[in-house]
């Protein structure tokens, strides 16, 4: 099944997802040494993002959450890409800025954690396998 | 969204990566908030510039950027540093750090940025005028910037403001557009506000009464008869601070109130709701104080007059930091400010503050007149806070 939703940065990343109906504050909220999310009561705290295709409806926090992101790619522990509801600006700069594929206006609630994803995000699309 | 011939220019690497970069992050944010077009921006502030909030991470992006030929095409300034560049080591801070902090200021030279480390931008020079667009980050000079001066910003972060800088553009969304200005809830103040710790607790009841909302609508205050700037500048911080605030009306005091209706729902504000929140950002008692600071915003010269005069002949029993910019500490210089306050055993700390200085748990409990300076110690540095009238707050440095 082939989702559409709207380019918020290039690249094509294939995943399985890990998904949250709760925001994510990568400042604070996801250890960028480690990839973990640490934010405490979290539904995913103490599940690693790296690799996976990041799948939540906003981001949330501070704006220095975006260099989180950028020192999660040079640690090579960023998500493969990220798919949101509705993309904010902390999120969009931090893929921006460290080249992670990104697309949004994504009925989340179609995926489920474990499932395949491929991601294009020139595209603005999403493939479930 | 429709991009000029020079813009797309920039968007197609024409002009060097480190302003396509900049483009990409201007066209994201663009689609995203669903601007038709960019808009030239007169001035950028840009915030992210402690080593202790950028980090390794940051400072190499910062370092990409400038390797990449970005420089900017407006005038732009800089938040404060982690330390004072000239005077950090008798701040106490460390060698390692300073020579981090050190390579991120440079960074930011070497893409033409002035690298004046303040966050009162708009007292020493970076001074738009009612009407223009500006691409700012730091809260508390947003919120003045869109407030008081009736400029027009978005809450801009770290990278979307250089990245204003190094295009001289900006999206055309949010308060940039004149229907998004409009108050949505007019807050009453039955009380007299007397000094900025006053200022400052009122913009802690009204940030949080915003936060209340779902949708939080721009406050048009009524009630306060007269404000300073020094006042202004400490309820900007504080509303920003509490309730994420960009901007405020405030009938007969900022510029664009007049010419805006009160909406019709509105809450009162009471003298009890301003002593609760002091009440709150007050967690111990005057005896265990050991750090005394002033200047969350930085503070005007006017203010540093004040505590010269309050110090003059006296010698301060504990560490008291004088945290203002550059350009302002070096009029203090030539008024012979500086040297009576130093000659009473207090510290300037130029082009930094108590909030982005790595000092976490270096002390036990901060004495300020800044709702703001509060949040942050308790938050980020882990003191205990007690909130004070100015001239109160020098006075504890003296006992």
């Amino acid at each position: 099944m082939k989702l559409h939703g709207r380019k918020i940065y290039q690249g094509r990343a294939q995943g399985e997802a890990l998904v949250t109906s709760m925001g994510i504050s990568f400042f604070g909220g996801v250890d960028p040494d480690t990839g973990v999310i640490v934010e405490t009561g979290h539904e995913l705290e103490g599940q690693s993002i790296s690799g996976k295709v990041l799948v939540f409806p906003t981001g949330k926090g501070s704006t220095v959450g975006s260099y989180t992101l950028y020192r999660l790619k040079r640690n090579g522990l960023a998500p493969a890409a990220i798919v949101n509801a509705q993309c904010e600006t902390i999120t969009a700069v931090g893929c921006i800025i460290a080249e992670i594929p990104c697309v949004d206006q994504i009925p989340i609630d179609q995926l489920t954690t474990g499932m395949s994803v491929r991601v294009d995000g020139e595209a603005g699309t999403i493939d479930l396998n | 969204m429709k991009l000029t011939t020079e813009e797309q220019k920039m968007l197609d690497g024409e002009y060097g990566r480190a302003t396509q970069k900049a483009l990409e992050i201007l066209v994201a944010l663009g689609t995203i908030y669903g601007a038709e077009r960019m808009v030239p921006v007169s001035s950028v502030q840009i915030a992210g510039v402690s080593y202790d909030n950028l980090g390794e991470a940051g400072l190499h992006f910062l370092s990409e950027m400038a390797d990449g030929g970005g420089k900017t095409r407006v005038f732009t300034t800089l938040n404060p540093a982690g330390m004072d560049i000239e005077n950090w080591q008798a701040l106490g801070i460390s060698a390692e750090f300073a020579q981090n902090q050190m390579r991120v200021i440079d960074a930011f030279a070497r893409m033409n940025v002035v690298t004046t480390c303040s966050c009162t931008p708009y007292l020493i020079g970076n001074s738009p005028h009612f009407g223009q667009h500006i691409a700012w980050a730091e809260s508390s000079a947003v919120c003045y910037a869109n407030s008081v001066i009736g400029a027009r910003s978005n809450r801009e972060g770290g990278p979307s403001a250089l990245a204003a800088a190094l295009t001289g553009v900006t999206p055309e969304y949010g308060f940039h557009l004149e229907e998004n200005r409009r108050p949505g809830v007019t807050l009453e103040v039955e009380t007299t506000l007397k000094d900025t710790s006053d200022f400052g607790a009122l913009g802690v009841v009204i940030g949080k009464k915003l936060e209340y909302f779902k949708h939080k609508p721009i406050a048009y205050i009524r009630g306060v008869e007269q404000a300073s700037v020094e006042n202004l500048k400490s309820f900007c911080a504080s509303v920003a601070t509490y309730g994420g605030a960009a901007l405020f009306h405030m009938r007969g005091v900022t510029p664009e109130a007049d010419r805006l209706t009160p909406p019709l729902e509105h809450i009162t504000i009471t003298q009890s709701e301003l002593d609760a929140a002091k009440a709150e950002l007050t967690s111990a008692e005057s005896e265990e104080v050991d750090f005394v600071s002033l200047g969350c915003p930085h503070l005007t010269l006017n203010e540093i007059a004040r505590i010269a005069e309050l110090l003059k002949g006296h010698q301060v029993t504990k560490e008291f930091w004088i945290t203002t910019a550059r350009p302002t500490k070096q009029m203090a210089d030539m008024m012979g400010y500086t040297r009576t306050i130093e000659e009473a055993g207090a510290k300037f700390a130029a082009d930094t503050c108590c909030v982005v200085a790595p000092i976490r748990g270096r002390f036990k409990v901060l004495v300020t007149d800044s709702a703001k300076a509060c949040y942050y110690a308790a938050g980020k540095n882990k003191f205990k806070t007690i909130i004070k009238p100015f001239d109160e707050v020098v006075r504890e440095a003296l006992k």
